[in-house]
């Protein structure tokens, strides 16, 4: 039996590529048994970190630790799976041979069908992989990261190219195998993806960790709130409330970002007495994103 | 040093995985089955790598070759072809694939993967190993029915095991083109040896029949070589320094695998 605290850890790791410092003293850890949504711009590293714990490439610095071990252990990879951003399987293979000789590299493969009806690809193992839409592709590849049962599942941007329904049937999957104890890091630009499944967020900005936590933890670290509402009142004279940051008015309605709510409104209701329409919302992640983004830049 | 682990890390307990067993031998035939079965769906393959010795023995060595020709010369013929159709599977078989699973992303992903090491580039061999196999059976077939060449069985199984173990150096070879080269452009370099190759090594034409220098250099051909054995094991040429051009193969398979496998561990 082999306990582990968390599923993956990268602990002070740093990566250069040439000149380009790709991860910055990165820290970051997966738990077991929970979804950790890495998230970032394009070139922000969240590839190079999956690279380095699947073993694909060493660090400069620092440690990566995979299950408790080094990443390249035959052993270890065995309780991995893997869905990879950039990877073509071959064309003139059927989906049904694609999934034999993956699954063939696990000690305790799911049995074929049960992963067929698992992922919905059922209808697609006759067919030769060259000829599926790219959907289906996706479908497959899904299919085969999670074909040997692994502990721990990395799946870089998972759902790029299925439709709404497809999305929602993987996300559903994922869940499932949550619950067997399954740990997944998921990296999207889909910030309702992370918000549907993520019970971990972390957000790599230029090769470093801008902020990790729980979903609520960033959104309270964004504590920025909107407020919109039908009033009389003029923005520029909003504007400089205090815990005001910015007041437009756009179609008639005003448009206010406030730092905290409550004395806002409470003032807001106090001085016109005739404001309808009153909407109070807290700031999304993908709110939180941009702001996260826009802050670190 | 950790920006995001909680104070109190929740531990579990991990699956007891790897109590069943991974067979070495198991995922090395899936992978070469697979490796087959996609090469012989992909025409631009197949078709040329067992159809054009085939077609050029039958057109040159049957139908417009030497007429009345010694049995010595029909069996040198012979030789000189499986020569010709061991080069391609490997050349081909590795520099082409290989290149096409870097650009793609598909060696990236095989590794990831828990695939034992040596297994990706053992199934590629063994796959060319049976293409080699397929084209110097055919040819052989074709020789003693068609062509009524005279060879003995003893010849036909060493020529059989010639194509088996000689398409090794064109895998070391063609591996060695698929680390350099990147997707399509690797047919094109590995054109740019084969067809050359072909001539300049006495497979197509004697080598008496070629410039002094071209003669020459015949010997840093790997195909040079293995011409010379196939041609002692069917007795119409000297195939005497046997010995030597088994080192020869030997140690240019070494450096081309040594070199690729610098590459491929540097770059991928």
């Amino acid at each position: 039996m082999n306990a582990i605290a968390h599923a993956a850890v990268l602990d002070g790791v740093v990566k250069r590529f040439g000149a380009t410092i790709a991860l910055d003293r990165v820290g970051l850890a997966i738990e077991p048994a929970k979804v950790t949504a890495l998230l970032g711009p394009n070139g922000a590293g969240k590839t190079t970190a999956i690279s380095l714990w699947l073993g694909l490439a060493q660090p400069d610095a620092g440690r990566v630790e995979l299950l408790g071990d080094v990443p390249r252990r035959l052993a270890t990879r065995r309780r991995v799976g893997v869905m990879m951003q950039g990877a073509t399987l071959p064309d003139t293979l059927r989906v049904r041979e694609l999934l034999r000789l993956t699954a063939s590299y696990y000690p305790q493969p799911r049995p074929l069908e049960e992963l067929a009806t698992l992922t919905g690809i059922g209808a697609l193992l006759p067919r030769l992989y060259g000829k599926l839409s790219a959907g289906q592709q996706r479908r497959v590849q899904f299919a085969l990261a999670i074909c040997g049962n692994p502990e721990l599942l990395f799946l870089d941007e998972p759902t790029t190219g299925l439709d709404v329904e497809a999305r929602q049937s993987l996300w559903s999957v994922v869940r499932s195998l949550v619950r067997d104890g399954c740990a997944v890091l998921l990296t999207t630009h889909y910030l309702e993806e992370a918000e549907a499944l993520a019970d971990r967020v972390a957000v790599l900005i230029r090769g470093r960790i801008a902020t990790a936590g729980t979903l609520d933890a960033i959104r309270s670290q964004c504590m920025r709130r909107r407020i919109r509402c039908v009033s009389v009142l003029s923005a520029e004279q909003i504007g400089r409330w205090p815990h005001v940051s910015e007041a437009t008015r756009r179609d008639g309605r005003l448009q206010l970002v406030v730092d905290v709510a409550e004395p806002v409104v409470r003032r807001l209701l106090a001085e016109d007495a005739a404001l309808s329409d009153l909407e109070v919302s807290a700031a999304g992640l993908a709110e939180a994103f941009v702001q996260i983004t826009r802050e670190a830049a | 040093m950790y920006s995001e682990i909680s104070s109190v890390p929740q531990v579990v307990t991990s699956r007891t995985a790897n109590s069943a067993r991974v067979s070495s031998l198991r995922i090395l035939a899936l992978e070469a089955h697979a490796e087959c079965l996609r090469l012989l769906r992909a025409p631009a393959f197949s078709v040329p790598v067992i159809g054009f010795p085939f077609m050029f023995y039958v057109l040159f060595g049957i139908m417009l070759g030497p007429r009345h020709a010694d049995p010595a010369t029909m069996r040198g013929l012979v030789a000189t072809f499986v020569v010709f159709g061991v080069m391609a599977p490997g050349l081909f078989g590795l520099g082409v694939t290989l290149a096409l699973d870097r650009e793609r992303g598909l060696l990236e992903l095989k590794r990831a993967l828990p695939m034992p090491a040596g297994i990706y580039l053992a199934a590629k061999v063994a796959t060319a190993m049976i293409f080699s196999t397929i084209v110097s059976t055919l040819l052989l077939v074709t020789a003693l029915t068609l062509g009524r060449v005279a060879l003995e069985l003893v010849q036909c199984s060493l020529l059989l095991l010639l194509a088996l173990l000689g398409v090794v150096p064109f895998c070391a070879l063609g591996l060695l083109v698929g680390t350099l080269t990147k997707g399509q452009a690797a047919a094109a370099v590995i054109n740019l040896i084969y067809l050359p190759m072909s001539f300049l090594s006495g497979v197509f034409m004697p080598l008496s029949v070629l410039p002094h220098l071209v003669a020459q250099l015949a010997p840093l051909w790997p195909a040079y070589h293995l011409r010379e054995l196939a041609m002692g094991i069917v007795g119409a040429d000297a195939g005497a320094h046997l010995g030597s051009h088994v080192l020869s193969l030997t140690a240019m398979t070494t450096v081309f695998f040594a070199v690729a496998r610098r590459r491929l561990q540097r770059k991928g």
